[in-house]
């Protein structure tokens, strides 16, 4: 997929909400959604449960109108955190313009979140994509609990962000930092423009 | 490490108000004559308010001025660094002295002096440097010298020398100007009152100022409505409120991300309010759209900086490829277009041309010269034309060389001595390659062959027949470079293509073996063909030694006629005519006193004449009979000037008893009585 296509004046994002099951991939979009105009976004595809977890994939495509003359369009996608849909995982990697890596802050779920951010970099090495040169950014989600039970900004991005791409605290669930996020991996994905390089 | 300055930043992009106009002024004068008005040039402003774009443009027009100037242009900090890694590698003073050759050396942001020493010192050397090459340096910084901490008092000294200068924050006017300029760049439209609304808005730094014009711009290109003054307002200036008001960040983002884009942002209660009312549920409608608009606009913005990018992208390539000599027109194009599919492509496909081009103009260069200039290699929309032009080249070789225009035929004095020759002449200009072929002119040094060769084939070529003329050392000297190329069946080609061959001082191919093989061969073809062949010789043809008889017998096929050395008529009627070229007046008197002298030839008859007309203009005299006389004739017995009895001496020395004392070979009086005056006085 081609982040621009000059011939059909269209600038196209993929962005991929990656992360360990229950750490509120889903949530994100779903605050996105219940924020976006009718007019501007499409049906949100959720495949999902009785119990509500995801079981295939998020699929949310937002029209954002024509910018500059191109019209510009975002998909966002979740992909199901449990380990065992791997497969599904990687087919929802496939060309993606900007990871944003959903962590859980919770301290049990520490290992978890180690886990998912290795399979993050497995996957992207098995589609040939440099995780070093693709967009990414990190939410730590669920600040909202008690401070004894989650472990703070800082700490997360000891643990996670080691190559020191931009982070956000979050609360999913009331909507704190989802926008926040989604601007900063959207710039990061937009700025790719200026270097000329379409991210296949 | 040195930066190529920014193609947009320069006067005529620059907006001057009361604030800058000094500072536009003095740079301007910089600009004009580097070096002699204000220099250095110390240019202090704070943040935003046009300084790199004033240094920029220094360099701009400097360049502009006179394209051969070295420009360079760099931030302190690079300055520190790469001289930190000069030194590192060992390479100190070849780093100093690549400052010393810089014309003009523009410095940007040294408030990061401060404390730093060891650079204060190299700045100050290199300033002292500068200004006593008289090369000229302008530097920057967001505070006056004297503000600069613990900065070395010679320096500011230094400053103080040249011009220290001021930017001040912009008035309302000149925000408005800004904001019109810079929206019309963009352009983009709005309706009445909003840019004056933004530029009341009282925002005193301009990269600030133009934050906010792009806020609004993004803003607008996603908004069906167009944009009041008063949602203008809110857009832009009610970001403190609303910050205010706004629920605590459930995230701060940790990097610096914010603190790259310093433009106020659009608050979401601040879109709510001036954009789109939104369908969500009641106890949304306020804060939900907004969030979104937020992001939207926000991205709206990235999107319009980072699609308008390639404009600068393209303005750069067309100010490369314009000072390397091609024509830019595609690219010129393209800037005026409202909208490029995929400009990265269009970049590329013109420096493919322009590759194309020098590959093909090196190659037709190699093959001939004089191609190595040709327009038809400088435009890149054209490439066809210099693959054209190469594979001419490659087919055909240039055209032989072709008679000077000097020598005509109407210049040529005829005598009842020369008539024979002239009439031979005129037969071969009337019937070339048939009456007379080859015709061979023999004579004497300076009697007038090169000019009666290089006249008929002036007469030859005026019939609209390509004319191969040229002397025998020209054509041994091309056909070695031929074999050095090894395109030796080009050049033959070249002159077999002529219709008339004219080889100037054909003795001297003796004892040139292969000169006169390819000699022979071209004139058999020739011959074949019925063109007309034209040589001279300084030698009788029978007393050519070296020459092989084939070849000499075949110049004698033709008719051999003698040039005889110009008898005085001749050179009377030569000198009459130069005079009257010379003086625009006729002087038969002098003209034939003149010619009576003795002189061997045209030439010297000619340099006589020289001699008389310069004697004559230093004294202010018109050239005479007399004046000739006395310069001429004049004994040498007569005294020079006075010697002076001091020891120092003009140069000039008397002759010995013993030396050849010629009167026409010594200068006995000073052209300038002031002169003398003045070699006397001393």
């Amino acid at each position: 997929m081609s982040l621009v296509n000059f011939t059909a004046r269209e600038i196209t994002c993929k962005i991929v909400y990656y992360g360990p099951g229950r750490s509120g991939k889903t949530t994100n979009l779903q605050y996105v959604y219940g924020r976006v105009p009718e007019s501007r976004r499409g049906r949100m595809v959720s495949l999902a449960t009785q119990t509500d977890r995801t079981l295939f994939f998020d699929f949310l495509p937002l029209e954002l109108g024509t910018i500059s003359g191109f019209t510009t369009k975002f998909q966002l996608y979740t992909v199901p955190g449990q380990s065992y849909y791997n497969a599904t995982r990687k087919l929802v990697l496939q060309g993606a313009d900007g990871v944003v890596f959903v962590g859980d802050s919770q301290a049990r779920r520490f290992d978890d979140n180690l886990e998912s951010l290795q399979n993050l970099q497995d996957n992207l090495l098995s589609q040939g994509v440099d995780v070093r040169q693709l967009p990414v950014v990190f939410q730590y989600n669920k600040q909202d609990l008690p401070g004894d039970l989650v472990l703070s900004h800082a700490e997360m991005d000891d643990a996670l962000n080691f190559r020191a791409v931009p982070s956000y605290a979050a609360d999913a669930l009331h909507g704190h930092g989802v926008f926040e996020t989604l601007r900063g991996i959207s710039e990061l994905v937009l700025k790719r423009l200026a270097v000329g390089s379409p991210v296949a | 490490m040195t930066v190529t300055l920014n193609p947009l930043y320069r006067f005529d992009t620059l907006v001057v108000g009361a604030a800058n106009r000094l500072a536009v002024t003095a740079a301007k004068a910089v600009a004009e004559s580097p070096g002699t008005v204000y220099n250095p040039l110390f240019v202090y402003a704070r943040p935003g308010l046009g300084k790199t774009h004033l240094l920029m443009a220094i360099g701009h027009a400097a360049r502009a001025i006179n394209p051969r100037l070295s420009v360079e242009y760099l931030t302190l900090d690079e300055f520190v660094e790469a001289f930190h890694a000069a030194i590192a590698a060992g390479h100190g003073e070849a780093y100093r002295k690549r400052f010393l050759d810089v014309d003009l050396l523009l410095v940007d942001d040294v408030q990061f002096l401060t404390h730093r020493r060891e650079m204060q010192a190299e700045l100050l050397r290199l300033t002292d440097a500068l200004q006593t090459a008289s090369r000229q340096i302008v530097l920057t910084s967001d505070r006056p010298p004297a503000d600069i901490e613990a900065l070395d008092e010679r320096l500011i000294r230094r400053f103080a020398g040249g011009l220290i200068i001021d930017v001040a924050a912009p008035d309302y006017e000149t925000r408005v100007a800004i904001l019109r300029r810079k929206a019309e760049e963009r352009r983009a439209t709005f309706g009445e009152g909003v840019l004056d609304a933004v530029a009341g808005l009282d925002i005193d730094n301009v990269r600030e100022l133009l934050g906010a014009l792009n806020r609004i711009i993004a803003f607008q290109a996603v908004s069906e409505k167009a944009l009041t003054p008063e949602q203008a307002r809110m857009l832009v200036g009610g970001e403190a409120v609303e910050a205010a008001e706004a629920p605590p960040p459930a995230a701060e983002p940790r990097r610096a991300e914010r603190e790259a884009s310093p433009a106020p942002r659009l608050t979401s209660a601040a879109v709510a309010a001036a954009v789109a009312p939104v369908e969500s549920g009641p106890e949304t409608a306020a804060a939900a759209p907004s969030e979104f608009d937020d992001f939207l606009s926000e991205i709206a913005a990235t999107v319009a900086q980072q699609v308008d990018a390639w404009r600068g992208r393209v303005s750069a390539a067309v100010l490369r490829w314009q000072g390397e000599g091609f024509r830019t027109a595609q690219l010129d194009q393209l800037l005026e277009q409202e909208m490029v599919n995929d400009p990265e492509r269009a970049l590329r496909e013109f420096e493919e041309d322009v590759e194309r081009l020098q590959a093909l103009q090196a190659e037709a260069a190699a093959l001939a010269p004089e191609l190595a200039g040709s327009a038809v290699f400088r435009d890149p929309a054209n490439v066809g034309a210099a693959e054209e032009a190469l594979r001419q080249a490659r087919e055909e070789g240039p055209p032989p060389p072709a008679p000077s225009p000097l020598w005509r035929l109407d210049g040529f004095v005829e005598t009842p001595a020369n008539r024979v020759v002239l009439e031979a002449v005129r037969a071969v200009k009337t019937r070339p390659g048939d009456r007379y072929n080859p015709l061979v002119l023999i004579g004497g040094a300076a009697v007038g062959k090169t000019h009666l060769l290089h006249a008929i084939g002036n007469a030859l070529a005026e019939e609209g027949t390509p004319v191969a003329c040229l002397s025998a050392p020209e054509f041994t000297g091309e056909l070695i470079q031929a074999i050095d190329r090894d395109a030796v069946s080009g050049w033959r080609a070249r002159y077999r293509r002529a219709m008339a061959f004219l080889l100037d001082d054909v003795h001297l191919i003796a004892a040139k073996d292969r000169t006169q093989d390819e000699l022979f061969v071209l004139f058999n073809a020739l011959m074949d063909q019925g063109r007309q062949l034209v040589f001279s010789s300084a030698a009788p043809l029978a007393e050519l030694a070296g020459v092989e008889p084939r070849l000499r017998s075949r110049l004698e096929g033709g008719l051999v006629v003698e040039l005889p050395p110009p008898d005085a008529s001749v050179r009377q009627q030569v000198l009459a005519r130069d005079l009257e070229a010379k003086l625009g007046a006729s002087d038969a008197e002098l003209a034939a006193y003149l010619a009576s002298r003795p002189a061997d030839s045209i030439r010297a008859a000619q340099a006589l004449l020289q001699r008389v007309l310069e004697a004559a203009a230093s004294k202010g005299l018109p050239p005479t009979v007399e004046l000739a006389r006395e310069l001429l004739e004049e004994p040498p017995a007569a005294a020079p000037a006075p010697r002076r009895s001091s020891g120092r001496s003009s140069g000039i020395v008397g002759a010995g008893a013993n030396a050849t004392r010629s009167r026409e070979k010594m200068v006995w009086e000073w052209p300038e009585v002031a002169e003398r005056v003045i070699e006397e006085w001393r």
